[in-house]
């Protein structure tokens, strides 16, 4: 895990990070948090976190970014969007763990060993390759990297949907999957442009 | 009535009894789906984590071929894929930095998006543009007795709100009710979490969430609990041995997608309805239904 805050280059990231955030649609609310704390009282996931999403909020106003990346917090959302559609002050916290995650995977933060990442990740690969997410080949991925014992776990489960015709094994591929890649390619153009 | 379609990722392996329920059901009420041409993966929660712009756009090729294969609104039956889709349009109209991305994304790929494809739950369309009263009159089998938990997770209203309270939605209840069966309508959970792809990540958590699912059903005496998510509809059915091997329960909890329930009270059989690919039998929930 990089150290952040001990170099020039580090303290760049630092403020592109902050920049980063800000600049996401709806970003510039966080700034009006009052730290009432209806998000970690929302949040289904919030007593497996090392910080809850109001602590998250206040650790990134305080600039202390090593915190807000290195905690599971970001990686243990759900999407339930509880927190935003109560949240008094409109900020739009659902976005915040997504933008978040980015930027964790972004400058090379999240954690090396994490199943959240490498999920998101295969997921992904998997549509960029089809058009569509082929979920038995990401199933099967994340088994053979991330969780050796699933397969024994849920055995009994697999073998009832395999026969049920609910794990087909072959992707259907998309005709305009080369699409994804070009629609990606340019965007990473657009990024590279203006910064 | 014609609509675009959206079947979604999941429709075509574990959420597969969803999309040929769905067909089969709008099929008995006179519907015509029209699937969408060479539709992609929405980007679920998993693409906004990487990039946000990315993930607006690949959601956005979608709602471009929409626009130019019909004037008909786009249906869709997953709440990820629904909410991926609507959120794309809503964040397309409020940030010109997203319109600009979109566009010139979908450019790239010699597409074109106004931002104006109607977005519609199925639910939505049922329950709006059929109606109550309709749907009633075409029940051919009422689901007269049958007590029916109606969970309708995360993304069927949050964040979007467009159809339903975010917070305590009802139209499912509604459906039901029109249908005559007996719903549960102060089911605690049916707006919760179930993990979603949280049950591969962090199990316990996630086992934890369909746990109080599965109980609140349980304790409220419901015959059966019907979804609106293929990701709902695996966590609370598919893991069932799970919740009961960490708790020490035995839920044997029958899970149905809602198409599948609601397609026997308009007079499909079971197998066209592919009630036979649940893993907790429901041979009990069809036989409950009076003839």
């Amino acid at each position: 895990m990089t150290e952040l805050a001990t170099t020039l280059e580090a303290l760049a990231v630092h403020k592109q990070f902050c920049e980063d955030v800000l600049n996401m649609p709806g970003g510039e609310k966080i700034k009006i948090c009052q730290q009432c704390g209806t998000c970690t009282g929302s949040c289904p996931t919030s007593y497996l976190m090392d910080w809850g999403p109001r602590e998250i909020i206040a650790a990134f106003r305080a600039g202390m970014i090593d915190r807000v990346v290195k905690s599971n917090t970001i990686w243990l959302c759900t999407s339930c969007y509880s927190c935003t559609v109560r949240c008094p002050a409109g900020i739009k916290i659902t976005d915040l763990m997504y933008e978040l995650k980015r930027l964790a995977i972004k400058y090379d933060l999240a954690p090396k060993d994490g199943k959240a990442p490498a999920m998101t990740k295969y997921f992904i690969d998997s549509v960029h390759k089809h058009g569509r997410n082929h979920e038995v080949e990401l199933m099967a991925k994340f088994m053979l990297t991330k969780d050796w014992g699933l397969p024994f776990k849920f055995a009994g489960t697999g073998l009832k949907l395999f026969t049920a015709g609910r794990l087909p094994l072959f992707a259907k591929n998309i005709r305009g999957r080369d699409e994804l890649d070009k629609i990606s390619a340019y965007l990473e153009a657009q990024e590279a442009k203006a910064q | 009535m014609r609509y675009l379609y959206y079947p979604g990722c999941s429709a075509e392996a574990t959420g597969k009894a969803y999309d040929i329920s769905t067909r089969a059901l709008m099929g008995k009420l006179g519907v015509e789906l029209v699937e969408l041409d060479d539709w992609n993966c929405c980007g679920a929660t998993s693409y906004f984590s990487v990039r946000e712009l990315d993930s607006f756009a690949i959601a956005a090729r979608n709602l471009a071929i929409a626009e130019k294969q019909g004037d008909e609104d786009l249906c869709v039956i997953c709440n990820a894929c629904y909410t991926t889709l609507a959120k794309t349009n809503r964040y397309m109209a409020e940030s010109a930095e997203v319109r600009e991305a979109v566009s010139g994304a979908l450019g790239a790929v010699d597409r074109t998006y106004s931002g104006n494809k109607p977005v519609r739950h199925i639910m939505d369309v049922l329950v709006n543009d059929i109606g109550l009263e309709a749907l009633g009159e075409k029940v051919t089998r009422r689901l007269t007795g049958l007590k029916v938990a109606c969970y309708y997770g995360c993304q069927y209203s949050r964040p979007m709100g467009d159809f339903d309270d975010p917070e305590f939605p009802v139209t499912m209840d509604k459906f039901f009710q029109a249908l005559g069966a007996e719903v549960i309508t102060d089911f605690a959970g049916k707006a919760k979490c179930c993990g979603g792809m949280m049950m591969l990540t962090k199990e316990e958590g996630a086992l934890r969430m369909c746990h109080e699912l599965l109980k609140g059903a349980h304790d409220a005496g419901a015959d059966v609990i019907v979804c609106a998510c293929p990701l709902c509809e695996m966590n609370v059915e598919g893991y069932q041995p799970r919740v009961n091997k960490t708790f020490g329960t035995n839920f044997d909890m029958p899970v149905m997608y809602f198409t599948q329930l609601a397609g026997l009270a308009f007079g499909a059989d079971p197998k066209q309805l592919a009630i036979d690919k649940q893993i907790v039998s429901c041979d009990r929930v069809v036989a409950a239904i009076p003839a």
